[in-house]
């Protein structure tokens, strides 16, 4: 992660930040999945700047309104700007982040070069979050959100999803 | 400005007309996977758009709104090239248009992405990621079909056949597109031209396709002038808006 990339957030907006999680996968707070770019209060209104996932993203807009609703409950206005640039990666969800959706049952996202032979489906490499196993194939790269692909344990016989690499 | 403003619609309007196209579809794929792949697919364009139309709104200076610029337009006001607005004929069809459309769409944005115009760039930059998700998807099928069973073979064939006219339109210049090349903001589309064809080919190639000879060329999309297709596809994007003014969700 390069210098620019680095969120700027104000230490003590985390607290309020933290309550605010991912309509989508509600595990992650916006603050795990590292959409915040930027927290700063000045004169009295918070200022945030969010990335999306994907273009596309409609959790964007509640997560919007949802920061602006958190911040209000404690008597504090907000306001929320998207920014495109630089674009969101999956390098920027926190280990802890990656460790919560794993046990919420959401395959994490390997290597860049890992990602593409196994969304090829030439290799075994993403883990069953529920046994463990990598023995598992691809159903279908796209699943049920535009940030995760189908899979399917071929020990345990569960499905899963996989959360793409995206960089 | 006025230039400018154009130019992003002709990029713009690409991606609202096939997500449109694409979200006809929602539900109704002939499978599950594929009907969750298309409709992410429009969902990823229809985010680009949304990113593009703000931004035109902005610089447009009449305190337009992206959704009147999606939904207020008349049909010579939408600058989509004809492929995108062609219809879900059969899958053939789906997946040729997608395929035509996306290895043209990445190289546009490969080259966006370095415009000095920040808003564009980051847009491009951003797309990128989702577009060669796209085209690797549409690549795929276009190869699985077409080297598939004898019928999948033939329907993909006369799909591509029948597209195949609209893709010189891809490289045709407006006027808009001429002013913002020569600033260098915008991409001059024909430096890319040969580049295309040559990996269509090779990927239809693969797919043991044909890869069409004739040299019958369609456009008209680009100025305005569409295909019969495209005041049904307006029909149901603007019908909220046309039948109750100024609603919200």
């Amino acid at each position: 992660m390069t210098l620019t990339e680095k969120p700027n957030i104000q230490q003590d907006l985390i607290p309020v930040m933290k309550t605010v999680s991912d309509p989508e996968i509600p595990v992650l707070t916006v603050l795990d999945l590292g959409v915040i770019r930027e927290a700063i209060e000045e004169n009295g209104i918070v200022h945030i700047k969010l990335t999306p996932t994907y273009s596309g993203c409609p959790a964007m807009d509640v997560i919007g309104d949802d920061l602006k609703k958190a911040f209000s409950e404690i008597g504090k206005k907000a306001e929320v700007e998207l920014i495109l640039s630089p674009a969101w990666s999956t390098d920027w969800i926190s280990e802890e982040g990656l460790k919560k959706m794993e046990e919420y049952g959401i395959a994490r996202p390997l290597s860049e070069t890992a990602d593409k032979d196994v969304l090829l489906g030439e290799k075994k490499m993403v883990k069953c979050p529920q046994c463990g196993s990598t023995n598992t194939h691809l159903v279908s790269q796209f699943g049920s959100t535009a940030c995760k692909a189908l899979f399917k344990c071929d020990d345990c016989q569960e499905p899963f999803d996989y959360f793409k690499c995206l960089k | 400005m006025k230039h400018l403003y154009n130019y992003i619609l002709t990029i713009a309007d690409n991606s609202l007309i096939l997500a449109q196209r694409l979200g006809e579809l929602c539900g109704h794929g002939p499978s599950l996977e594929t009907d969750i792949a298309l409709t992410n697919i429009s969902l990823d364009l229809l985010g680009q758009t949304r990113s593009y139309y703000q931004y035109a709104a902005k610089i447009s200076g009449e305190g337009k709104t992206e959704d009147d610029i999606a939904f207020l337009r008349i049909e010579r006001e939408y600058k989509n090239c004809l492929l995108v607005e062609q219809p879900n004929t059969h899958f053939g069809y789906v997946i040729g248009r997608q395929f035509l459309f996306d290895v043209y769409h990445l190289m546009l944005m490969e080259k966006l992405q370095y415009s000095p115009d920040e808003t564009l760039a980051a847009i491009a930059k951003k797309g990128i990621k989702e577009v060669s998700y796209h085209k690797r998807f549409s690549s795929d099928w276009v190869k699985r079909l077409g080297d598939g069973t004898e019928e999948s073979n033939a329907k993909m064939q006369e799909a591509i056949d029948d597209l195949w006219r609209f893709t010189d339109e891809l490289f045709f210049t407006t006027d808009a597109e001429k002013a913002k090349g020569k600033e260098g903001v915008g991409i001059d589309v024909s430096t890319f031209k040969e580049k295309y064809y040559e990996e269509v080919s090779e990927v239809l190639k693969e797919a043991t396709l044909t890869v069409p000879e004739n040299k019958y060329f369609t456009k008209g999309g680009k100025e305005g002038v569409h295909t019969e297709h495209m005041g049904y596809i307006l029909a149901d994007l603007q019908y909220m808006q046309r039948t109750y003014p100024n609603m919200t969700w």
